[in-house]
């Protein structure tokens, strides 16, 4: 496991902690670092929280589509560079959708979501055994407002990581 | 959790009178695809309690019956106050006049009687205006606890009689049951009777579960459930409340199970690399078999009662719509053309509709069209309605509603075919997904 608590990643760590709201159902208890005051905290650059609020952990989809967007592939992409760096982590990538939809095809629409993350992760040297996909559908909406506004922050893909095997 | 539900019960159903006049084609007749606009005035005086152990439920056996009669809509329930006659002696013969005076179009009366953990319910049904009964008089037995399907036996037999329908009181529904907030819904497996009484959880919500289905005798319950962390299908048998799971292909997604009308096939969507398709596998979950082959979502099937054939929906076109193929798989015919999407299709256990969700300008509705597609019809507006579940006797859909916002919540609701009667079904909490039982 890597230490690098640099004063600059420290105060870009702090900022973003402060504004950024980890995902309800993601959990924020890796394998970070076990000494030191800042490990396992956001500017720990391994720790899972660094993944979540500054590689950015999630990419939103537009109404029943499953194309990543030009935005979101920059996201996946800097996913994929850091789980190359960090080859201790494994990764569930969770399709959801919004409430507008029936549930088995919105069940059927985040795993098309899901799986657009994991091939273009694979397709960067990420191991395809590293990365698996769950579906929720509609089941787990971090927004609850029945609106466009919170619809857009529904349709989303979330790499959520893991320890892996190889800790 | 561990249920166990009392079903050892013996249930007959005698002849219990002299034949009367049967299949007469008086006045007494509703057709319920004719548009019914005035319900049919019946008097119900309460059943008699032809013994001491029996006072106590009377009222309660007499109240279920008239319930799921008014139910329907095609009912209405001349109060008690009102009644000239009383019947005081389940033999004695019938003062046609003093119904008529309170124009009673039909007439139940009946007794009960209590003994030995036992409840014996007869009842009789008259054409008032005809002067005769209708149909002979019938009784039902069983266990004491079990009141509530002895009067929903009697209103099924009446409300059979009378509208010439198949009957479908007597059957239970099985649903999921929601709690808690949107964004951390609990949900576990309920099943209840069709009215919403005697609701009981068949697993416990430590993991979500969806879109259960009744299998063709109504004994087992096939369901998607998280139990793994991932969705699979689960079959239950409702009796004991043990499960297993059918089929765990890691790297996959399994989920729309429904069972073949002969009970030992299972009809489901498999997820693979991002592409849902139609496949089929044994109750065992033996020789899974591909049916669709496409990159489009293939899911949510239902098989026709025959068996022979599946509907299901697709968005190959683009967009959700309805299509039917082989239950063999191969070439798929669309049904549905009008603007929207269509989801969930289910096949009417009478063969004639097929029931959907249909989705068109931010608006749900629950729909019925012919098997070929033509004479569409909504039957519902909503904001999010979805998963229709046909009674018994194809002529109820119950489906799910749900609100709109933060404070949002499901309930099932139900709706006649023809699009009348719409109301929610009276229970505690949420509820959504619901699935009808055969009769039982």
């Amino acid at each position: 496991m890597r230490h690098m608590t640099k004063m600059a990643l420290l105060a870009v760590g702090l900022v973003l902690a402060a504004c950024t709201n980890s995902g309800l159902y993601s959990g924020n208890n890796g394998p970070g670092s076990q000494s030191g005051a800042t490990a396992g905290s956001v500017d720990d650059p391994t720790s899972i929280a660094h993944f979540q609020q500054v590689v950015g952990d999630r990419v939103l989809f537009a109404v029943d589509q499953s194309t990543l967007s030009d935005e979101g592939r920059l996201t996946v992409l800097a996913q994929a560079n850091w789980l190359l760096d960090n080859p201790e982590y494994t990764a569930v990538v969770e399709g959801h959708a919004d409430e507008q939809g029936t549930r088995e095809y919105n069940l059927a629409l985040g795993a098309r979501r899901a799986s657009a993350v994991r091939q273009l992760l694979v397709a960067q040297g990420v191991a395809a055994g590293r990365i698996s996909t769950v579906s929720y559908g509609k089941e787990r909406p971090i927004e609850v407002c029945s609106a466009e506004s919170c619809y857009a922050q529904n349709r989303r893909a979330v790499t959520v990581l893991a320890a892996g095997a190889t800790g | 959790m561990k249920i166990i539900r009392i079903f050892m019960m013996t249930l007959l159903a005698v002849v219990w009178l002299v034949p009367a006049a049967l299949a007469q084609n008086g006045p007494l007749r509703i057709e319920i695809t004719e548009g019914v606009i005035e319900p049919l005035p019946i008097a119900v005086p309460e059943f008699i309690a032809e013994n001491a152990a029996a006072r106590s439920v009377v009222a309660d056996v007499t109240r279920t019956v008239i319930a799921d009669l008014v139910g329907t809509g095609l009912f209405r329930e001349i109060p008690p106050a009102a009644h000239i006659s009383k019947v005081e002696n389940f033999a004695t013969p019938i003062q046609y006049a003093d119904w008529k005076a309170i124009n009673a179009q039909a007439l139940i009366t009946g007794a009960v009687s209590v003994s030995g953990g036992k409840i014996t319910v007869k009842f009789r049904l008259f054409d008032v205006f005809s002067d005769k009964p209708l149909g002979e008089g019938l009784q039902f037995a069983g266990t004491q606890q079990s009141w509530r399907r002895m009067a929903h036996k009697v209103a099924d037999a009446a409300y059979s009689r009378i509208t010439g329908e198949g009957a479908y009181f007597d059957s239970r529904v099985v649903f999921v049951s929601e709690t808690g907030p949107k964004n951390a819904r609990q949900k576990r497996l309920g099943i209840m009777d069709y009215d919403g009484a005697n609701v009981q959880f068949l697993t416990d919500s430590s993991a979500i579960v969806l879109a259960p289905r009744f299998s063709p005798t109504g004994d087992r319950v096939i369901y998607t459930s998280y139990e793994s962390g991932f969705p699979r299908i689960y079959v239950l048998d409702v009796a004991s409340v043990t499960r297993r799971v059918l089929e765990d292909n890691s790297g996959t997604m399994t989920f729309a199970p429904r069972l073949h009308p002969d009970g030992n096939t299972v009809i489901y969507s498999l997820e693979k690399g991002g592409n849902t398709d139609i496949y089929r596998m044994g109750i065992d979950g033996a020789n899974p078999r591909r049916l669709t082959s496409n990159p489009a979502i293939d899911t949510a099937p239902s098989y026709s009662p025959d068996g022979k054939q599946v509907v299901f929906e697709s968005d190959r076109s683009g967009s959700q719509q309805l299509y039917i193929m082989s239950a063999d798989g191969g070439e798929a015919k669309r049904i549905s053309f009008g603007p929207g999407r269509y989801g969930t299709p289910v096949w009417s256990p009478k063969n004639d509709f097929i029931a959907f969700t249909k989705q068109n300008k931010g608006r749900f509705h629950i729909g019925v069209m012919r098997t070929d597609g033509s004479e569409e019809r909504l039957l519902t507006a909503s904001f999010l309605d979805e998963g229709p579940t046909w009674a018994p006797n194809g002529r109820v859909i119950m489906f799910t509603r749900e609100t709109r916002g933060a404070d949002g919540v499901s309930a099932l609701y139900s709706v006649d075919v023809s699009g009348r009667n719409l109301k929610r079904v009276r229970m505690n909490g949420g509820g959504s997904d619901p699935s009808w039982s055969p009769l039982q």
